[in-house]
């Protein structure tokens, strides 16, 4: 008797997680849908879109362009040293430049930017749900989704490939520096042999993934600032989600994406 | 008429009908049951104060008037029709609203929030026009133009306070609410806007909801009171009948003691 209730509490835990993951992914859902239907329906907020693209872009390009630097320095060093074991050292101004524009420069730019702009975005909307800042735009006849959403997404799809392309280009030069001044590659050949092995399926993916990284960042950031509980602790909770969830949500993507080119 | 700015609506009211009437509003969220058959009606011009201890669902009956939270049952009518829900914006455009907190906009400077919604209607306001009504607004609420230019966050409690009421009157509103204007402040600046509130209902002819703990508030404001106890109207009447009334709940309430019908811990 007591195994028999064990087992129904055992799978009534899994029925429940498993209905709270599908009301979750529904909201979710919901709310990508309304932020993007009001691309459709005026009036549009040109001013704040403009700020969200400094703020999304502009501002994170001293985190994307570090990252891209040391992550392709570092990959030349690690091409250079596990070529050598098979004599094919040569190999790195090629796979240092697929490394960087297929993977490295879009998940690790995502990963970067969705520390720093989901956190921004969560704990800013959340203060203003917090703060009734939200109910007041309501009562100023202002769609929250279209003032306040719709920017900071857009600002996402369209300056995360900007940055990614710019952090490829950087990390691409990292090999290069370390390659050229380290491991002994005459300047010319690195850089024929980095264009002659890029195609444009490589660099299409890179955008591509970009992009779905940058709405993925800015939507988590916006869905849990926009749900954000009371208190400190409530605004708290949500940037820590918005950071978590994007990360996840970046790195599930970037799979499926790759299935997806490759 | 051209509704550059969005400026309120003319004033259609047939006479006798109330402006506001809340007839058997019920709201619960979850299991807790917040509105359990709220019903009163504020004629045009009036103003009605909603007093009521900590969680009696008093900004929730805002919040259902304005559609902010949208109620389980009941009916809301704004000059005897139901809120056509087809056309937010001209809905909302009849109101005004000072918020607890003030709710001002951070990353905007003072003249911005005044004129948010000028500025941001169908077709906009100009600027300069929109910074020099905001400078008005603001001169009428006691603020002079050099804070036109400062952020919420270079303003004491008391000129936000000011600042959301001078966004609440920027489009001269038929119908305005309060929550909680002088919480947080000093008595001396309670009483400061105590009596704005009073005068630009009264200038404006504007329907006004007030919700407060504070008596004095209560006092200054109120042509009519409701008390909500247990989500439901538990007294509504005139102000001048307010202390001779002999509902133990609003005696208690309006005397602030802790013996009485009212639970002291909720």
């Amino acid at each position: 008797m007591i195994l028999l209730r064990l087992v129904v509490a055992f799978l009534a835990s899994i029925g429940r997680s498993t209905l709270g993951l599908l009301m979750a992914t529904g909201r979710l859902a919901i709310f990508a849908g309304n932020a993007l239907s009001q691309i459709a329906r005026p009036p549009y907020y040109p001013v704040e879109l403009g700020r969200q693209l400094l703020s999304v872009g502009y501002f994170s390009l001293p985190v994307v362009g570090m990252t891209a630097l040391f992550t392709g320095a570092a990959l030349a060093l690690q091409i250079w040293a596990g070529g050598a074991r098979f004599n094919a050292g040569t190999v790195v101004p090629s796979i240092v430049a697929i490394g960087i524009v297929r993977e490295l420069g879009p998940v690790l730019g995502g990963l970067m930017v969705a520390g720093r702009v989901s956190s921004s975005i969560a704990a800013e909307i959340g203060t203003m749900r917090v703060t009734e800042q939200i109910d007041a735009l309501t009562t100023l006849s202002t769609d929250p989704m279209k003032y306040l959403v719709l920017p900071r997404v857009l600002a996402g799809i369209l300056a995360v490939p900007v940055l990614v392309a710019i952090g490829d280009v950087i990390g691409i030069f990292g090999g290069y520096l370390i390659g050229t001044t380290r491991l002994g590659f005459n300047s010319g050949a690195y850089i024929k042999n980095t264009l002659d092995f890029l195609t444009a399926t490589d660099i299409a993916s890179s955008l591509v993934k970009a992009c779905a990284f940058g709405f993925i960042l800015t939507l988590m950031g916006c869905y849990h600032g926009y749900h954000s509980g009371r208190g400190a602790q409530g605004v708290g909770a949500a940037t820590t989600n918005a950071v978590v969830s994007a990360s996840i949500l970046i790195l599930a993507a970037n799979y499926v994406l790759t299935e997806a080119f490759f | 008429m051209a509704d550059s700015g969005d400026i309120a609506l003319p004033d259609t009211s047939t006479p006798g009908v109330p402006r506001i009437e809340l007839r058997d509003v019920k709201k619960r969220f979850g299991h807790k049951r917040v509105l359990n058959g709220v019903s009163f009606k504020v004629m045009p011009g009036e103003s009605l104060v909603i007093i009521g201890g900590s969680g009696t669902g008093k900004s929730v009956t805002l919040k259902c008037i304005l559609g902010i939270i949208r109620c389980d049952s009941g009916q809301i009518l704004l000059d005897g029709q139901p809120d056509d829900s087809s056309d937010r914006r001209t809905f909302l455009k009849q109101f005004g609203m000072l918020f607890q907190g003030g709710a001002l906009f951070d990353s905007l400077s003072v003249w911005q929030n005044v004129a948010f919604r000028l500025r941001h209607a169908r077709r906009p306001m100009p600027r300069k026009e929109a910074r020099e009504r905001a400078i008005e607004k603001l001169r009428r609420v006691g603020l002079g133009p050099e804070t036109a230019d400062l952020y919420p966050a270079e303003l004491s409690g008391g000129m936000q306070k000011r600042v959301g009421l001078a966004r609440a009157i920027a489009t001269d509103p038929r119908i305005i609410f309060f929550d909680e204007p002088t919480a947080g402040l000093d008595p001396i600046m309670a009483g400061v806007i105590n009596d704005l509130i009073r005068e630009l209902v009264t200038e404006m002819g504007a329907t006004a909801v007030t919700i407060t703990h504070d008596m004095t508030t209560v006092r200054t404001v109120a042509d009519h009171v409701a008390m909500l106890h247990d989500g439901k109207v538990q007294w509504f009447g005139r102000i001048e009948d307010m202390d001779s009334a002999t509902d133990p709940y609003l005696d208690q309430f309006i005397h602030g003691r802790a013996t009485g019908p009212i639970a002291a811990i909720r």
